[in-house]
């Protein structure tokens, strides 16, 4: 396609060690380096910050052993504003404690040149030896544009090379190309480029090379052109973005449960299989009841992840995402966010962690912040057990008007009350302690394009090992504590008695029940005794196990969980005084709802803040809000006699 | 006569314009003239997001959305003119 002419041969030419990409958002460069690197990254973070880092080895069928690809956040300029930038300049001018790469690949979309010339010349400017890998070629011919690779690289003076990344057209030679030394100079007109110093001047020079190189600008796209006019139509855009969003609820709440029950049932069924094979000793039920549940306590929340994430990459992929920020960014821009950080939230439903992790598309470093810290509060999936459990249990089921009930109007009203106080909070963020000048918003709009499965699919797999690893160890450790707590101090056990009452008698005198019973004062206000905070010290693990441990502290022969709830609202037959009272209960479903009760969610947010003050803090103000609004329901229920 | 982008957004008249001036000389502004809306460069409205903001503007090949607070800092006259 292209003929690599040695342009200005300079000696000694050094074998490349080390290549970063460099590129826009939407320039194709991903699939680019999933192509050279054959589809093998190694995903990390950048010490300090929490943009991405992807590095992977150049295949060795292009020629060269230890060619290490650096692939850089994707960014409009190299003039540093937000923290992808900053880190992108700082990779390119030699920090984190690593030497300058030894060439850049400009990844250029050949169907909007104009605009990636300046960072060409950006790049240039640092000095570094640059070459241009042209994208998306086949889409300029296609819309009828017309560009020469040969005739751009004759008037940069740097290798160009048009690729089709789908196709895998142009990967051999550019392959070939970062393999071998690089020693281009550039041309006197790249140097002029590199000189500019304002914006207007960098894009004035892109169109004096283009001009130079009798460049065709590709007619609009069509298609894209067609389907905005149909997907962001006043009323049937607006319908497709519900649709949209009933979809995503759907694909969280029905298609991903098969799996996540299967996988909770296989790691019971191993716990149990461990449990009656082994003695019964504490180390078994050390190994069943606090790893092997730990562990499923992480993995249960992979289907919902890799599905999660399946869907947020294609629709990103395909164009629609930024569609979806385009039609709601007015909605987030009340409370002071942008469109953008809707998904995120929207993801919160399923389970904040894959909605935290989805904020890495947010540029804004305080609108992503905010996100984070408010996302929690979403209504997720963990919340249902223990919200069922109280609601059936204390909330009458009498028809208010039509179909309605108190019981599903109370859910509702959780659901609401989950999401007004997290657009509230965020508001409040934003105009407080978040405060500050903000880059302008804007949004590119790519054109509508059909996703590579392999990059969605690698993506996805990215995701999904970043959290096995650093918020499954912190899940996995804080199971096992909590079982410690749970089961310590031994008892022997009491063979005249059942195993039910025998851990119940364990549990009783356990570290836990001792927490619980020193949280007393604390919520007292809201008349919880030391068994229900027993269930809220356990609940920290992740909130539906608060439903087990209640199991556990009120065992009797043949308990289910119907029977707990009778149980704990005292309207069984026999009379026996109700454990809560519906004043009470109220506070507790209220405390649910805005409290922080899920080590995963910490662990992913001191993942994604990069360190430990922002966990804290929302340990902090969720709680010390779910305290007080727990403590004022439980004062209205009281005062209009619950 | 100019006016901003976001005025041009009420008009809707789809026709090409060229951008005279990005006011302002903070970040803000920077960043805006770095994404391509700098003085000299052809822009078109092309449609406005269903809840009325922001709007979609072709620039240099590409679509690009900016709401109407940003859209004030640029202004346009016709091209040619």
């Amino acid at each position: 396609m292209t003929t690599l002419v040695r342009l200005r041969p300079t000696a000694p030419a050094r074998r490349p060690g080390r290549i970063a990409i460099l590129g826009a958002p939407n320039s194709g460069k991903t699939t680019l380096f999933n192509a050279l690197t054959g589809h093998r990254a190694k995903a990390g973070n950048y010490p300090g910050v929490t943009v991405d880092r992807r590095e992977g080895d150049l295949q060795r069928r292009f020629g060269a052993d230890d060619v290490r690809l650096i692939d850089l956040p994707g960014v409009y300029s190299l003039q540093p504003q937000s923290e992808d930038e900053t880190v992108a300049v700082r990779v390119l001018e030699g920090g984190f404690g690593e030497p300058a790469p030894d060439g850049v690949v400009v990844v250029v979309d050949a169907t909007t040149i104009e605009r990636g010339l300046p960072l060409l010349a950006e790049a240039a400017a640092l000095g570094l030896p640059v070459c241009v890998a042209l994208t998306m070629i086949d889409e300029l011919k296609a819309r009828r544009g017309e560009i020469d690779p040969a005739e751009l690289q004759q008037e940069l003076g740097v290798p160009v090379v048009g690729v089709v990344g789908n196709r895998g057209l142009g990967i051999d030679d550019l392959g070939a190309l970062v393999s071998a030394p690089w020693d281009w100079a550039g041309s006197s007109s790249l140097s002029r480029g590199a000189e500019a110093k304002a914006p207007e001047d960098r894009f004035a020079w892109g169109r004096s090379v283009l001009a130079a190189c009798r460049r065709q600008a590709p007619e609009p796209n069509r298609w894209t052109r067609r389907l905005d006019r149909f997907l962001l139509h006043p009323v049937i855009g607006s319908a497709v973005f519900l649709t949209f969003v009933a979809f995503f609820f759907q694909a969280i709440f029905t298609w991903a449960t098969p799996a996540m029950d299967f996988l909770s049932g296989l790691m019971d069924g191993l716990a149990d299989q461990i449990l009656a094979a082994l003695p019964d000793t504490a180390v078994t039920r050390l190994l069943a009841d606090g790893v092997i549940r730990g562990v499923g306590a992480v993995i249960v929340f992979l289907p919902q992840i890799v599905l999660l994430f399946t869907v947020i990459l294609f629709l990103e992929a395909c164009g629609y995402m930024a569609r979806a920020a385009f039609v709601v960014d007015r909605v987030m821009g009340w409370v002071g966010l942008e469109g953008r950080c809707f998904i995120a939230l929207l993801s919160s439903y399923a389970c904040a962690v894959p909605g935290i992790m989805a904020t890495r598309t947010i540029p804004s470093p305080r609108d992503r912040l905010t996100t984070i810290l408010v996302a929690p509060f979403a209504t997720c999936s963990a919340r249902l057990p223990v919200y069922l459990l109280l609601i059936a249990a204390f909330i009458p089921a009498d028809p208010v008007l039509g179909p309605f009930t108190w019981q599903g109007l109370t859910l509702m009203g959780l659901y609401f009350l989950g999401t007004g106080v997290a657009l509230l909070s965020a508001a409040v963020f934003k105009r407080g302690l978040l405060r500050g000048a903000s880059l302008p918003f804007y949004l590119e709009l790519p054109p509508y394009r059909l996703p590579r499965p392999s990059d969605i699919a690698l993506g996805v797999w990215d995701r999904a090992k970043l959290f096995l690893r650093r918020a499954g160890t912190i899940i996995l450790a804080v199971s096992v504590v909590l079982w410690f707590l749970l089961n310590l101090p031994r008892r022997p056990a009491d063979p005249e008695l059942s195993v039910a009452e025998n851990q119940r008698l364990v549990l009783e005198g356990s570290y836990a029940a001792s927490a619980g019973r020193l949280l007393e004062p604390v919520f007292a206000p809201m008349d919880f005794d030391w068994r229900i905070n027993v269930g809220l010290v356990a609940s920290q693990a992740a909130r539906e196990v608060m439903v087990a441990t209640l199991a556990q502290i009120y065992a009797q022969e043949g308990q289910d969980e119907e029977g707990l709830g009778v149980l704990l609202s005292g309207s069984g037959e026999g009379g026996s005084a109700p454990l809560l009272s519906r004043a009470s209960a109220l506070a507790l479903l209220v405390y649910f709802a805005f409290a922080m009760q899920c080590m995963s969610t910490l662990a992913v947010i001191r993942r994604e803040t990069g360190g430990w003050r922002w966990p804290a803090f929302t340990f902090v103000y969720m709680n010390g809000l779910a305290w007080l609004s727990a403590w004022l329901t439980f004062v209205l229920a009281s005062a209009a006699g619950a | 006569m100019d006016r901003t982008l976001a005025d041009v957004a009420d008009a809707s008249d789809g026709r090409l314009l060229e951008i005279a001036e990005v006011t302002g000389s903070g970040a803000a502004s920077r960043r805006l003239r770095e994404i391509g809306f700098c003085t000299g460069a052809p822009v078109r409205f092309i449609r406005r997001a269903p809840l009325g903001d922001p709007a979609m503007y072709e620039l240099r090949g590409a679509l690009l959305s900016l709401r109407r607070s940003e859209a004030r800092r640029i202004r346009v006259h016709r091209a040619g003119a």
